[in-house]
């Protein structure tokens, strides 16, 4: 399979980027394949691991941030668990998720990076998650109002949802993560 | 045998039923779980999907409470566990990491605490033999698919938990409450939990894949060590009904719910009543 890749625009090299943020050496794939042929997902996307790979060995820029697969990701760790090389590929999407997120071009189908950021205002807010809050947001963030509805009052019933928010955490420490990781600790 | 508990999040929402099984179990048996005081979210996958540095901070907050008892951390959700782990490799390979965690902690942690999960400390620490003799309701050859899933396999270096292509703590439980353990190709697969909200449809498919093996192998129920994945499995086969037009009826307790039960443990302190689709097979087969 040939594959073609958009020369370099920005100047800024995307594969240093990646092998920075996920501490790898993306020179050492020799394009074996296990990442792709153990890959759960890789039926589903336009390019599997490999081939991320190869588009980043090869200088491919900011449009590989499009790429279906940072979003379809499992992070089941299969691609690093089998890597005769170690190279961490579950890490190198990890890296560009972060990066996507930076330039604003996260907007993947089914909208993980909002379910996210739900997801970590509750810890923010609480110490703890607080599904019920997290799930109503996204819901409202998405439009996918109707999905699930019907194992809610089942749910419940069985106590397999708090209704009321989580108590006990040390919020105050928490937050002081969040603060901290945003003023100095990012990863980059 | 005294450990620091971190119970995790979904202990107090989706997966109540893991929280109760692993509190009775460990109970039963003798084994002190002391609760990690003010414990907070280990940030699962949002965090290590938004920031990496985020990712690490956010267990190493309460493995450096743990550190302060004294005692290693006992966890039970597969989930927490993994990302407890990764803090400490993280840690410990990157100086560059241990700086900014240290940052955003306001105080160092040096990844010494060591990370258990609840099975690693029934089989490791209290061992098969001593759960066998405490029996009192043996499974009576009760067909179990034991599925694993990712969290706790993988990537090896990080959890060093069992083998990552076949697992066997699990099957060594069952086998010590008198199941029977079956070979079956599904176990290390990826129930697609993380996209469960998001893409519905890609977990619907991964976990009915996983059943319909477990079926093939004549499973009578697959037993789990995470929330995320018994949330999958078990939530979800009435989804994978409507999407596949067939029948999905398999129940999907906790280990430590069938380790409850064969000990004589009652079903309601267990969590047994929470289970989506109620284990009868099971519960036939102890005579409970």
């Amino acid at each position: 399979m040939t594959i073609r890749i958009k020369k370099q625009s920005t100047g800024k090299n995307l594969c240093s980027a990646v092998e920075q943020l996920a501490g790898v050496d993306l020179s050492l794939c020799y394009q074996c394949k296990k990442c792709s042929i153990g890959c759960p997902v890789s039926e589903l996307v336009a390019s599997a691991p490999a081939e991320i790979i190869r588009r980043l060995q090869l200088g491919a820029g900011d449009e590989l941030l499009q790429t279906d697969l940072i979003w379809t990701c499992l992070s089941c760790e299969t691609c690093y668990a089998r890597c005769p090389n170690e190279i961490n590929f579950a890490g190198i999407i990890d890296a560009l998720r972060t990066i996507a997120l930076e330039k604003g071009a996260a907007k993947p189908k089914g909208n993980s990076p909002l379910f996210n950021r739900r997801f970590l205002n509750t810890v923010k807010s609480y110490g703890r998650t607080y599904d019920l809050q997290m799930i109503i947001s996204y819901k409202l963030g998405t439009g996918k109002y109707m999905d699930d509805v019907e194992k809610f009052p089942t749910m419940l019933k069985k106590g397999k949802m708090a209704i009321l928010p989580p108590m006990g955490a040390n919020k105050n420490k928490v937050k002081r993560i969040f603060d901290n990781v945003k003023s100095k600790g990012k990863s980059r | 045998m005294k450990y620091a508990y971190y119970p995790g999040c979904s202990a107090h929402s989706t997966a109540r039923d893991m929280h109760e099984s692993c509190v009775a179990v460990a109970k039963e048996l003798g084994i002190e779980l002391q609760e990690i005081k003010g414990w907070t979210c280990c940030g699962a996958s949002a965090a290590h999907q938004t920031d990496r540095v985020l990712a690490a901070s956010l267990p190493a907050a309460n493995l450096l409470l743990a550190k302060e008892m004294g005692l290693d951390m006992v966890v039970n959700c597969a989930a927490c566990y993994s990302r407890s782990k990764n803090t400490n490799y993280e840690v410990v390979h990157s100086s560059t990491m241990y700086k900014k965690v240290t940052a955003a902690l306001g105080q160092p942690y040096d990844g010494s605490v060591p990370v258990r999960h609840f099975v690693e400390v029934l089989l490791q620490d209290f061992g098969p033999k001593k759960i066998k003799k405490a029996v009192k309701h043996p499974l009576n050859g009760l067909k179990v698919a034991c599925y694993y899933g990712c969290y706790l396999l993988r990537p090896p270096e990080v959890t060093n938990f069992d083998d990552p292509e076949n697992p066997s703590i699990m099957e060594t439980l069952i086998e010590a409450i008198g199941g029977e353990a079956l070979e079956w190709p599904g176990k290390v697969e990826c129930c697609g939990g993380a996209l469960n909200l998001t893409r519905t449809e890609i977990t619907v498919a991964r976990s009915a894949s996983i059943i319909e093996m477990a079926q093939a192998a004549g499973a009578d129920c697959i037993v789990t060590a995470c929330p995320m994945c018994q949330t999958s499995l078990d939530l979800r086969q009435r989804d994978m009904q409507k999407t596949n037009g067939k029948l999905y009826d398999i129940p999907i307790p906790y280990i430590t719910q069938l380790i409850g039960l064969s000990l004589g443990i009652p079903a309601k302190e267990l969590g047994i009543n929470r289970l989506m689709v109620p284990p009868k097979a099971v519960l036939k087969a102890l005579k409970v």
